[in-house]
């Protein structure tokens, strides 16, 4: 779990008025590798894993690194078939699970799909984007237990931001990122948001944008138009 | 959304939207452990006031599934039968803290009195009002339709060939559906016509004319006389990839005891034309399904040979029935009403979660 430098170091280049770039295209494969072996390691081997992405972006976030999982194992010494790294993974909707329903409009459901295997007896490594307070990951250990008895539960995330509500830690992070609760932080997958650059010039790469919150950006630009 | 009275005021997104939320909601019925802790400290009332065994049962099974507390009313039994009011009623489950309450009523109308006389904050479900509506019966029809005529299942014959993948988001549009039977005496046949149009499909209407409405003409769909013109495809529309058959509601019909009152000459002769049997099924396409919304008068409007063959999708619509209260249940009630109420000021039309910002709730 050596994940990266604990404060981003904006450079020039990175800066742009929509936020900082404090993970980029390359820094999110390299982390995404990193925590594909980690989690070889940890597990002794890629056997009995099943991958499961919380949607939206932990969904294409867990079948990377499945991809990379199958890469690190390779075809096995006994002759056995190969890691197919589409069949150990699945997503999880937690928003039927969530505690904050009644404080937010309406949610939309999401589809929850698991692997044909199964999550029985399994080593489940949970997959989300940015960890923030830990509850999303609450209702997906309650949504886990409906659906079966894994015998165990890892977190990947790709981005920790800190700020946790609840006992909740983290197994495998992409890169560990402290924040002020005001802050926003975006990740941005080309597989969920498309190839083409955001309305508010984040890059048209995969990226994790951190960046001031909305109210404090507005007041600012109401400042300068006074001035 | 606030309440859900009639299909009428339900915008295609909307519908749409709650068939999406169905789906995903009998994904979850497929497993071993069916309840969801999504509804955990609501309440809901079942008042019924019209004897109903399969809607009210749905409706308490839907909302345990989703952990909500259920309180089962009906008029027998209760102090209606000493005289008790809607009102007063109504005050009661107030006091009670209801936070939603399925209301069936013999008179068209009392949902709406419930939901806007201001004697109550939950929300109201219309579960069948006189003859006036009965929306989660036409939603329900709707899943089952949107699954069975989509994708694939518009191909494969009969039941056999469901598709869930291509049902996603799907509406109904240039699908024909035909209506079948007691439309006069039918809310079901009322909130499934102006929720079919809303999704796009054709609808004819089949009945003998005694049992039509006056301004019948006004609805958005055809009307016939002739079952088997409309069922080999010489109305309008061409061939229905439906057929919904309507129960004779002689309980409804002045008169009744062995005849249908006046409105037809003998059970027999309503048979011979305007009944679904053998023959007819074999007019249908072969990828039709057939429809009730139960109960049936088998060997009036339907006889056993179609009710039990293989087209017949009637008992999935029951099954079909939980999930999509369990939908209208979830969104009527797992969100917050002040939010929706200043974003959205629509039904149901509230906001998913945003998709390129997903920031404070991770």
């Amino acid at each position: 779990m050596s994940s990266g430098a604990a404060v981003p170091t904006p450079s020039p280049a990175s800066s742009t008025p929509a936020g900082t770039v404090v993970l980029t295209d390359a820094d999110i494969s390299r982390a995404l590798t990193r925590i594909a072996h980690e989690i070889v390691e940890r597990n002794k081997g890629a056997h009995d894993l099943v991958l499961l992405g919380i949607p939206t972006r932990g969904v294409p976030l867990a079948a990377r690194l499945a991809e990379r999982l199958a890469a690190i194992e390779g075809p096995p010494a006994d002759g056995a078939a190969p890691l197919d790294p589409h069949a150990v993974v699945g997503e999880l909707d937690v928003t039927m699970y969530r505690d904050d329903l009644h404080r937010h409009p309406t949610r939309t459901i999401g589809a929850t799909r698991l692997p044909a295997s199964g999550i029985d007896g399994k080593v489940v490594v949970l997959v989300d984007d940015v960890l923030y307070s830990g509850r999303t990951i609450r209702a997906a250990l309650d949504a886990i237990s409906d659906l079966g008895r894994p015998r165990a539960v890892q977190l990947a995330a790709l981005v920790d931001r800190g700020h946790r509500e609840l006992p909740i830690r983290p197994d495998y992070v992409g890169k560990n990122l402290p924040t002020s609760t005001s802050e926003r932080v975006s990740v941005r997958l080309v597989e969920v948001d498309g190839a083409r650059p955001g309305p508010d010039g984040t890059p048209a790469t995969d990226s994790v944008v951190i960046r001031p919150a909305p109210r404090a950006q507005d007041a600012t630009a109401e400042g300068e138009a006074r001035a | 959304m606030r309440h859900l009275l009639s299909t009428q005021e339900l915008t295609r997104p909307d519908a749409v939207r709650i068939l999406d939320t169905a789906a995903q909601m009998a994904a979850t019925q497929s497993r071993e452990i069916k309840k969801l802790p999504t509804l955990r400290g609501r309440t809901v009332v079942n008042l019924f006031y019209e004897d109903s065994t399969r809607t009210r049962i749905s409706f308490e099974t839907a909302a345990k599934r989703l952990s909500a507390d259920v309180i089962n009313f009906s008029a027998k039994g209760s102090s209606v039968s000493k005289g008790e009011s809607l009102k007063d009623t109504a005050l009661t489950l107030r006091a009670m803290g209801a936070d939603a309450v399925v209301v069936r009523h013999p008179a068209s109308g009392a949902p709406h009195l419930l939901a806007h006389a201001g004697w109550l904050d939950a929300a109201v479900v219309n579960a069948g009002d006189g003859t006036h509506q009965h929306p989660t019966q036409a939603l329900l029809d709707a899943y089952t339709l949107r699954r069975h005529l989509s994708g694939t299942g518009l191909t494969s014959p009969g039941a056999s060939g469901p598709d869930d993948v291509a049902a996603r988001g799907a509406a109904l549009d240039g699908r024909h559906v035909a209506i079948v039977g007691d439309v006069l005496h039918s809310r079901v046949a009322r909130s499934n016509v102006h929720l079919l149009h809303t999704l796009g499909a054709h609808v004819t209407l089949v009945a003998p004319p005694t049992l039509l409405p006056v301004g019948v003409e006004s609805w958005p769909c055809a009307v016939s006389y002739d079952l088997d013109a409309t069922l080999a495809g010489h109305g309008p529309h061409a061939d229905p990839d439906a057929v919904m058959m309507l129960r004779v509601q002689r309980e409804r019909m002045s008169g009744s005891g062995t005849g249908g009152g006046a409105f037809f000459p003998n059970p027999l002769e309503y048979t011979r034309k305007y009944g679904l049997d053998g023959r007819r099924l074999g007019l249908l396409p072969e990828h039709a399904v057939v429809m009730h919304p139960g109960p049936m008068n088998r060997g009036l409007e339907i006889s056993a040979q179609a009710a039990d063959s293989p087209r017949a999708v009637i008992v999935e619509q029951v099954a079909n029935g939980v999930a999509v209260r369990m939908a209208v249940l979830y969104l009527l009630l797992a969100g917050s009403d002040a939010a929706e109420g200043a974003d959205a000021p629509g039904v149901l039309a509230s906001p998913s979660v945003p998709t390129v910002e997903r920031v404070a709730t991770s």
